[in-house]
């Protein structure tokens, strides 16, 4: 549970809040900058962080970020968090929905 | 089972391997007197089993695997209290799903969802914060569970919710710390360690000096790695060189993710957020000084063990571990996963006795899945 896994950052959302939307492998999902943000939001745009259960927590260049999905994939830790982000949006429908997704 | 991953690099590989035998070979390190490096971090554990690295280093190198897995180190009366808290009829509780199978003294938060908790396994604290938004005629509770890594990310949404003025949302805070079980472990005189492989991504936030005690006071080495297999095969080889060459450091094989001084933002919301704990209970380890992390009084309408009246805040209360659980013993390196006498037959993934099944990346659970167990099935 404490690996981070490579995704970019592609707009920022909420400016106030420090959320900005990153692309997880092919997954969109909203994510904190705050930890990555040293100067004016936009300019994450674009960029590859290693996100830690929904934060951005070190921006890391693409190389790196291809290199360790891979790695992340040969642990089965990539799934694990793809499953865990559509966990989290289930959760969010509350627990009916919730219920459905796990025996689905 | 799953098979042991092949190495998509072998070139590279083989020749660290190489180098490690001879640095071994070196020190004077035999398969009677090996040297002995632990791996804190329970991701290490996984990608040391799933790439077989165990058993391709020589025979003068023995792994120790330690206890950097959050879920693996919950002890019982946290789970039970977390049960506690989630069936309350107004509570809807959010935790990370790794958690969900850990057994309490009576059930697992799997099993209270089962018997009608609304539990909810989210991603992220954000995903929790965001639950509380929307159902503010409910408490919503998220269950804070892990090391540096995650820790931040817990004191930032509670510095949200403190913004906000969520007042329905709280943290079940049982975030605990890389360097103190360490110096416990350091401490024990049972403990054979020649040095070890530091987690990454927790140094990614704290940065690397919070070990520099190991090298100070112990006179032991330590390299924080990536966890690629050739990070671990890099990074124990200096780990070796440096016992070849009668030096202690902290070094950083990582640097390319982990900067020296860690993520200045993710330190200042722990620092504002948290405060030590006189001491923390670690399952198998037991009580370990300043351990563990609370929520500090400013943020105390948060603090779910503020909020119940229970945990820490209710008062000492202990509870057993499970008879014939040896997961204390393994996770200080005294026993192998395959000697406990419960491996594979009282004790599986699917019905685990102790926590260090229960996570993937637990010890005796990598060694379950990647070919351990045979050695614990009995012969016929």
């Amino acid at each position: 549970m404490c690996l981070g896994i490579p995704g970019q950052i592609i707009e920022v959302t909420d400016e106030a809040r420090m959320m900005a939307l990153a692309s997880v492998s092919g997954v969109r999902r909203e994510v904190n900058v705050a930890c990555v943000a040293t100067g004016a939001l936009e300019d994450l745009v674009g960029q590859w962080a290693l996100i830690h259960v929904g934060f951005a927590m070190s921006l890391i260049d693409e190389d790196e970020a291809a290199k360790t999905l891979e790695a992340l994939r040969g642990l089965g830790e990539a799934q694990e968090t793809l499953e865990a982000m559509a966990a989290g949006d289930a959760a969010l429908a509350g627990p009916a929905r919730d219920a459905m997704e796990e025996s689905a | 089972m799953k098979h042991v991953q092949e190495f998509r690099d072998p070139k590279p590989a083989k020749a660290l391997i190489a180098r490690i035998g001879a640095v071994l070979d070196r020190i004077g390190a035999t398969a009677e007197k090996p040297v002995h490096i632990m791996e804190i971090c329970g991701g290490h554990t996984h990608a040391i089993f799933r790439y077989g690295l165990d058993k391709l280093v020589p025979p003068g190198l023995e792994f120790i695997h330690g206890p950097g897995c959050p879920v693996c180190v919950l002890p019982m009366s946290r789970v039970d209290e977390c049960i506690e808290i989630a069936e309350r009829p107004e509570v809807i509780f959010t935790t990370f799903g790794d958690a969900m199978r850990v057994p309490g003294t009576g059930k697992s938060l799997m099993q209270a969802k089962a018997d009608g908790a609304d539990i909810r396994m989210v991603y992220s604290p954000l995903d929790a914060l965001e639950i509380a938004r929307r159902n503010p005629e409910r408490e919503v509770v998220f269950f804070g569970l892990g090391f540096e890594t995650t820790t931040p990310s817990t004191a930032l949404s509670i510095q949200a919710a403190a913004r906000e003025g969520l007042a329905n949302f709280s943290v079940f805070c049982n975030h605990i710390t890389v360097p103190h079980p360490i110096r416990a472990l350091l401490d024990d005189p049972h403990m054979v360690l020649d040095g070890f492989v530091g987690p990454g991504h927790v140094s990614m936030v704290i940065g690397v000096h919070p070990y520099d005690f190991i090298a100070e006071d112990y006179g032991k080495p330590l390299v924080v790695a990536g966890f690629e297999p050739l990070d671990l095969l890099q990074s124990v080889l200096m780990v070796l060189e440096q016992i070849a060459e009668g030096r202690a450091e902290i070094e950083n094989q990582y640097a390319r993710v982990v900067p020296e001084h860690g993520n200045p933002v993710s330190l200042a919301a722990i620092a504002d957020v948290y405060e030590a704990r006189p001491s923390f209970e670690w399952r198998g380890l037991g009580e370990i000084d300043a351990s563990g992390l609370r929520i500090r009084e400013a943020y105390r309408a948060w603090d779910a063990e503020e909020k119940f009246g229970i945990g820490y805040a209710a008062g000492a209360r202990s509870v057993a571990e499970p008879e014939g659980c040896m997961c204390g013993a393994v996770m200080t390196g005294r026993m192998k996963p395959v000697a406990c006498p419960q491996f594979g037959t009282g004790c599986t993934p699917e019905m685990p006795l102790g926590a260090l099944m229960v996570s993937s990346e637990g010890a005796c659970a990598a060694y379950y899945q990647y070919g351990g167990a045979r050695a614990a099935e009995p012969a016929e």
